[in-house]
């Protein structure tokens, strides 16, 4: 178990050097004058521009700057915007709320997108088979915002059960809806593969000797038949954390939740770089970790990983 | 062993009757692509101290009669048609299901063919057999492992404390295969149904298996019903031979004298395919031809298109199991001439 951490750990090295590289390579190559309309109407003094330049080191070439910006990335210092605010600030903003309405939308997969497999992988072909996966093709085949839009005009306005928006202080009451929405998508998928599992691991073989041994029903399918099935649904949750917390903006847009993916997008129109790579970075960072769960847990759940 | 398979064992305070008997158990596929007759009319038991040999070819229906008697058949697409199997006498097919879950493991247990698969690979392989002290028993933890330990100490395997926590993969054939006996047998079950236990393993891990088998069944007594194919891996063990072929019993007789003298010709045809080392560098004796397709049995005896003894009536009339002399049984229209010949 020792060796197989220590590896998947140095096998994050590399993609964590790579990617970051990628990502700060990308996001400063975006042809256009960053100080473009930085100063009002007029184009900026000379003056202004030589000291930006210094500043960001937009004369070096990219291997010295991405090494430059990684140093300083270790003492953690994200940089700065053009206008002088602590990039490390926006972050600590604005993460935990992307985190928080991630961290519902996952739950909120896990839950109902388990259950609806289970039931449906020991019951096929049954009314609630049907319904699932018909209902499943719907939540894959609309787009977020779709679905955003129409539950926000639904259970928002028409019904008014919640708050159309999120207020500030994101209560997690407010978030279910956002994050039922968020994770739609994912809970049709994890509603299927469980079922899929479920299903094919019912014939199998061990299965068929838990129920010889005599074993009550809810044994056989709560320890052993859930166990094996599992290990592909945990792969997919585990992966889906980064996933939703990079796709949140959309959601976030239409509830009006102050998250990543706002910041991003301000930074992105305003080409403030450094804003973009920072949150990016962390935005790997968080994909990075989470796989190193799901490898531990996986290892966790099949022994035959574990002993590899 | 518990007080209460002790004494079912000797029989002493039941109904004096057999242990086990399946009755003209009838069983069917309903696929898509139509209806397979898979048994067609099985009676055979099996006695408390005896073993009882089932041997056919792969389809002759041994291993679904065993999943029948077990309450593991697959339905659908497997149906119960017809029948009876009697446990103590009192029909399984018409209990309820809690009724049959608690016969599994203490009355009836059941080895299965291929171990890697029937254990379950994610847990270890102490933890699956002291899970039935726990749950069937209601065992605390601790003294569960110890009776788990005990039983992977009895199934002869080394350092069975340490082996306690192994997982299926970390065993070797023959040690899985002892470990899935000590799990079959750790609730004392009164019969033991072993679905070819050695068809998996090398031919030195067999014998041990099939020896270690024989042993733990004349220990307790208990009745046991070997599926197989291998006509030489029943010879040691067992007491009587069952032979099945397209879903039907075709002869039953003590092996003795069913290895002497076969009373029908497809025993016949298996005895003599078995290679002999007198008969080195000639070509292997088979039975011409293919079993039949379970979805159109041929009219008359089923065997009838491979038999080499067969005569009109093979191919319009169904022989009966009938008994010949006092211990034996075939399902041959010329049964006797077979029995009588020199």
């Amino acid at each position: 178990m020792g060796r197989y951490l220590l590896r998947r750990l140095l096998q994050l090295v590399p993609v964590f050097i790579g990617t970051t590289f990628l990502i700060y390579w990308l996001v400063w190559s975006v042809p256009g004058d960053p100080f473009a309309g930085k100063c009002g109407d007029r184009p900026c003094p000379d003056n202004y521009v030589a000291v930006m330049t210094e500043k960001y080191h937009l004369n070096d070439s990219i291997w010295v700057q991405y090494a430059t910006y990684m140093k300083n990335l270790f003492q953690g210092d994200f940089g700065t915007t053009f206008s002088g605010r602590e990039i490390s600030d926006i972050i600590m903003t604005s993460y935990p709320n992307t985190l928080k309405l991630a961290v519902v939308a996952l739950s909120i997969e896990a839950i109902i997108g388990l259950s609806a497999g289970v039931l449906t992988g020991l019951r096929r072909n049954g009314f609630l088979d049907n319904l699932v996966l018909i209902s499943t093709l719907f939540l894959i085949a609309l787009p977020v915002f779709v679905i955003g839009f129409v539950l926000q005009w639904l259970i928002g306005v028409k019904l008014g059960i919640v708050r159309p928006t999120v207020s500030n202080d994101m209560p997690i009451t407010e978030l279910l809806l956002p994050g039922f929405v968020l994770g739609s998508a994912s809970m049709a998928y994890i509603a299927r593969v469980a079922r899929t599992s479920i299903a094919e691991n019912r014939r199998a073989d061990y299965v068929r000797t838990a129920i010889a041994k005599g074993l009550p029903m809810r044994r056989v399918v709560g320890v052993h038949l859930l166990r094996n099935s599992l290990i592909p649904v945990v792969t997919l949750l585990g992966t889906d954390l980064g996933a939703l917390m990079g796709g949140a903006i959309v959601t976030e847009g239409i509830f009006g939740i102050n998250g990543i993916g706002r910041q991003v997008l301000r930074a992105i129109v305003t080409k403030q770089s450094a804003t973009v790579v920072g949150i990016v970075v962390v935005l790997v960072l968080v994909y990075l970790v989470m796989n190193l769960l799901v490898d531990l847990l996986y290892a966790a759940l099949d022994p035959r990983i574990r002993y590899e | 062993m518990s007080e209460q398979s002790a004494a079912g064992a000797d029989g002493s305070g039941r109904p004096s009757g057999r242990l086990l008997e399946v009755d003209d158990l009838r069983v069917e596929f309903r696929t898509r692509d139509g209806v397979a007759k898979v048994i067609n009319g099985v009676t055979y038991h099996v006695d408390a101290g005896e073993t009882l040999a089932v041997l056919g070819e792969s389809g002759s229906g041994k291993s679904v009669t065993a999943q029948t008697i077990m309450g593991i058949l697959d339905t659908p697409p497997g149906f119960v048609t017809g029948g009876q199997v009697r446990f103590h006498g009192k029909d399984m097919l018409k209990m309820s299901s809690e009724q049959r879950r608690r016969i599994r493991g203490e009355g009836i247990a059941m080895i299965f063919q291929d171990s890697l698969s029937a254990l379950n690979p994610v847990f270890t392989v102490g933890f699956q057999i002291a899970e039935q002290f726990r749950i069937r028993r209601g065992m605390s933890r601790s003294d569960a492992k110890k009776r788990a330990v005990e039983m992977l100490d009895q199934v002869k395997i080394p350092n069975a404390k340490g082996r306690y926590s192994n997982y299926p993969h970390q065993f070797s054939g023959g040690m899985r295969q002892r470990a899935m006996i000590a799990m079959s047998l750790a609730l004392d079950p009164e019969v033991l149904i072993a679905d070819e236990p050695t068809t998996a393993l090398d031919v030195t891990v067999q014998a041990q298996i099939m020896d270690l088998l024989g042993e733990l069944q004349r220990e307790r007594q208990m009745g046991m019903i070997l599926i197989t194919h291998d006509l030489g891996v029943v010879a040691d063990v067992a007491d009587r031979i069952a032979v099945m072929y397209a879903g039907r019993i075709v002869e039953e007789a003590d092996v003795y004298d069913l290895y002497a003298k076969p009373a029908h010709p497809y025993t016949l045809g298996l005895l003599n395919s078995i290679p002999r080392m007198d008969e080195k560098g000639q070509e292997l004796r088979t039975i011409k031809g293919l079993p039949p397709n379970l979805m159109n049995i041929p009219p008359g005896c089923p065997f009838n298109p491979r038999c080499p003894m067969a005569q009109p009536v093979c191919r319009e009339k169904v022989p009966p199991l009938l008994q010949i002399g006092s211990a034996r049984a075939s399902a041959c229209h010329f049964a006797e001439e077979l029995v009588n010949r020199d």
